[in-house]
């Protein structure tokens, strides 16, 4: 009976066939390590931020006049509410915590390289809409931090030529920061860019099934079809989307290996983020900021104004270019140069594995320089932060440059034809 | 790994670059578990500070289900009459009329152990000396030129600040500096409880929650070894 | 599954092992959620019992009080109001209150604790109205019956205990909500007798 039921469906609807092919019978390579956990970390954080953010706006009033007092009302009078509100905010700072990450796996493994390349644009567009989803959040609880933040970072637009005022109170809805930015800010962060996300988040995960993941050798688990041994070839069943163009290698079926591999990274992550959640919800005052816990005031600035850690980097750059446009250029092409990654790499060796020793020092020093960046960030203006930001923003954008340079001819080892641990 | 920690030991001497401009704070060390210390700073703040500053988020049967205050007796002997044991604790003191007389409205203290910290209450209630120069004759080494008057005078008594910036001994109130900080603590305690009310409920069940997750952890690592047996 | 060489017990019982302590921290983790929907500390405040001063309420006067967003009738009933009361018992849908419109210390025939005092949602039973107060001139709705309650929606008609009269589209007396009274002149609506 359920079999034919099921038959009816498959026929209108291949669900039991879209199974295969991305679950079941998905050949993803056995030698997934650590690094590999942060995909699913960030989903896991995603239906978080959902769950919660819907729960939130259940008691949130998105208003000026009662954003803040709505918030204080969710923390005390709303039956776990405090609960939902720490994990929401826990959870967008775990999200970016996960998805710099997952962005870091991406580039010492070179997952960016053909045929990875769209993979790797979709993975840009989620990383600038979470930005843009977690600068509206900030403004919504109408703490005085989230004033003057977005007060900043408008009035950034504001150095564009010729339309930049008009601009800023165009994005704005008034002369000031007011209820009318709040509300379309509410609007934006509640419904369009989760929308937005979820699309994107979506066609990631079909780009990556369509060329089918890397691994840490950087290796290709798929050979051209008859190439291997049939005593070589992988003892796993994949779905012949895959098995009709290639010999499949060294993988194994998505499900059941590695969803019961990912279950016991996500405990170990939860487990973290309830160390935090329940101990250290504020995070040391940079995952809610002390003043934030008094409203929005326009009259009264914050001692230090600073955005939200996890825009440390590019706010470093922004400030140590001494120029209000060209800091802002300068902050927009710190991202930019990320989106063009697959280009600036000239070389066909994947993984650091298998690169030269400049590659390596370039990668550790780019690692080095932006964890810098992201710390200056969140640091007041000084001489010393000013000439080391400046320093961060130099390697920054010289681990691009020089990556072009030497990619082309460069001394690398031979990547091994199977794949290692 | 390796370059992970490379990465994490060059940040480290960042942290001394982070300007010193913050003032010592006196440690509160205050126990929000204990209850007669928080009974004891909810009685200082209604007596003392609720003349001015509200705490309008705060609830009164919630701070006496929390304090372990008997409602009934809360609601006779703890608030102003007329006022409704469900309602949040407020004065009549008028916003406007407080800006003019002192200069800005006294702010709701609800969140200021969140806003600051309690370590910044508990020093600024022991930082008033004498300052001929403003309008109430005192001023405040945590808060410069604040337009608070030193309310809790009679209790810690005056003092003054040498050219030094060290301040005097107390003299002339009636407690001792001692028991003036145990004043200051219990009312610090207090204003920590109101900052968060949920706070010992979230490390509570924060406790069970992670000893869950361990024992989960627990078995979805026996199955996911048990299941890559068969990968070699 | 052809994928799995092995399939053994032991896959079988760490799987439902797995899955039954998975499920109970989901039932965990549902417990915030489903639990925020609960009437929050604002809205029990907003709901709370309402204390209403009845002494100086003169014979046969009414008075309107709020309790969780209705009107409350507040009638200190005349003598002869109350001893009117089972006249017209003929007349009425339910004059013996054996429907739950009120709690059990209030189902009696005067549908109160005190008799001289009616407390009761003016909120008509029919679509929600407020019905209206006619001291002395309620014949022109019910012959023999001098004072009552009309409704000006439909024509619904109660009489002085908040009884529902036949033949109206009202089907249910007015309901008589949880009271006490602390003292002889206060009343408290919300509360019955003997809870605190």
């Amino acid at each position: 009976m359920l079999a034919s039921f099921m038959a009816w469906i498959e026929q209108r609807l291949p669900f039991m066939d879209a199974m295969n092919k991305h679950a079941l019978q998905y050949p993803a390579p056995k030698n997934f390590n650590f690094w590999y956990v942060f995909g699913i970390l960030a989903s896991v954080v995603l239906v978080n931020q959902i769950l919660t953010g819907v729960w939130l706006t259940m008691n949130y009033e998105p208003s000026g006049e009662g954003a803040f007092a709505s918030v204080e009302y969710i923390m005390r009078d709303v039956d776990y509410g405090w609960l939902l509100r720490y994990m929401h905010s826990t959870g967008a700072s775990a999200f970016f915590i996960v998805v710099y990450l997952h962005m870091f796996r991406g580039v010492m493994y070179g997952s960016y390289q053909k045929p990875r390349e769209l993979l790797w644009i979709f993975g840009m567009f989620i990383y600038l809409v979470l930005m843009a989803e977690a600068f509206m959040g900030y403004l919504l609880p109408w703490g005085n931090m989230s004033y003057w933040g977005a007060q900043v970072i408008i009035s950034l637009f504001g150095a564009i030529p010729v339309i930049g005022e008009e601009l800023t109170i165009w994005i704005k809805g008034d002369y000031v920061i007011s209820g009318a930015t709040l509300n379309r800010f509410f609007a934006l962060h509640v419904i369009a860019l989760p929308l937005v996300l979820i699309v994107l988040v979506f066609l990631h995960i079909l780009a990556l099934h369509e060329v089918g993941s890397n691994n840490p050798d950087g290796s290709d688990i798929k050979k051209p079809k008859g190439s291997v041994k049939p005593e070589e070839l992988s003892k796993f069943t994949f779905h012949e989307q895959y098995t009709k163009k290639y010999d499949i290698v060294d993988a194994i079926p998505f499900h059941p290996y590695y969803t019961v591999k990912d279950l016991v990274a996500v405990v170990i992550f939860l487990i973290l983020f309830s160390c935090v959640m329940f101990f250290n919800p504020e995070g040391g005052g940079y995952f809610l900021e002390g003043p934030n816990f008094t409203p929005a005031n326009g009259l009264k600035t914050p001692e230090h104004i600073a955005p939200v850690w996890y825009f440390g980097p590019f706010y470093t750059v922004l400030r140590v270019i001494p120029d209000k446009l060209m800091g802002m250029v300068g902050m927009f092409a710190a991202i930019g140069v990320l989106f063009a990654l697959p280009w600036f790499d000239r070389g066909i060796v994947r993984s650091f594995r298998y690169r030269s020793k400049l590659h390596l020092l370039n990668l550790s020093q780019f690692a080095i320089c932006f964890v810098l960046l992201g710390v200056l960030g969140t640091l007041p203006a000084s001489e010393l932060a000013n000439l080391a930001g400046r320093i961060a923003t130099f390697g920054y954008f010289g681990f691009f440059v020089a990556l072009w340079i030497y990619s082309k001819d460069e001394k690398t080892k031979p990547v091994p034809d199977r794949v290692t641990g | 790994m390796k370059k992970f920690i490379l990465v994490l030991l060059a940040i480290v001497p960042l942290f001394a670059i982070a300007s010193g401009s913050s003032l010592h704070l006196d440690k509160a060390d205050n126990d929000l578990t204990d209850k007669e210390s928080l009974k004891k700073g909810f009685e200082s703040y209604l007596n003392y500070c609720l003349g001015c500053h509200q705490l309008q988020y705060q609830r009164y049967n919630r701070t006496f289900a929390d304090l372990g205050i008997d409602e009934a007796e809360g609601v006779e002997k703890w608030m102003p009459t007329g006022d409704k044991v469900g309602g949040h604790i407020l004065n009549t003191m008028p916003a406007k009329d407080a800006a003019a007389w002192f200069g800005s409205t006294p702010p709701d203290l609800t969140l200021e152990a969140r806003f600051r910290s309690p370590d910044y209450i508990y020093t600024y209630l022991r930082s008033f000396y004498i300052d001929e120069n403003r309008p109430f004759g005192v001023n405040n080494k945590v808060f410069p030129d604040v337009g608070m008057p030193h309310v809790l005078q009679g209790l810690q008594g005056v003092r003054t600040m040498d050219e030094h910036g060290v301040l005097s001994e107390a003299k002339g109130g009636s407690m001792t500096e001692e028991e003036y900080d145990t004043f200051a603590r219990d009312l610090t305690n207090f204003l920590e409880y109101t900052g968060e009310p949920s706070k010992l409920q979230r490390e509570s069940l924060g406790y069970w929650v992670i000893g869950f997750l361990f024992i989960l952890l627990i078995f979805t690592y026996l199955l996911k070894k048990e299941y890559w047996r068969d990968v070699h | 599954m052809s994928n799995v060489p092995v399939n053994n017990g032991r896959r079988r019982f760490l799987t439902a092992a797995t899955s039954v302590v998975g499920g109970v921290g989901v039932v965990g983790v549902a417990v915030p959620f489903i639990g925020s929907w609960n009437p929050s500390a604002r809205a029990k405040a907003a709901g709370a019992p309402v204390e209403v001063n009845v002494s100086k309420i003169e014979s046969g006067q009414m008075i309107r009080a709020e309790w969780r967003g209705k009107p409350v009738y507040v009638i200190r009933r005349t003598d002869e109001i109350i001893s009117a009361l089972p006249s017209h018992d003929d007349q009425l849908r339910d004059p013996e209150s054996s429907e739950a419109q009120q709690p059990e210390y209030a189902t009696n025939a005067y549908r109160s604790i005190k008799p001289e005092f009616m407390v009761a949602l003016g909120v008509c039973t029919h679509l929600g109205c407020a019905p209206t107060h006619h001291k002395g001139d309620f014949e022109q709705f019910v012959s023999g019956v001098k004072d009552g309650f009309f409704c000006p929606c439909h024509g619904s008609k109660f009489d002085m205990a908040g009884r529902v009269f036949q033949g109206v589209p009202a089907p249910l007396n007015l309901v008589v909500p949880e009271h006490s009274f602390p003292t002889d002149g206060t009343l408290l609506i919300g509360v019955s007798p003997g809870d605190a």
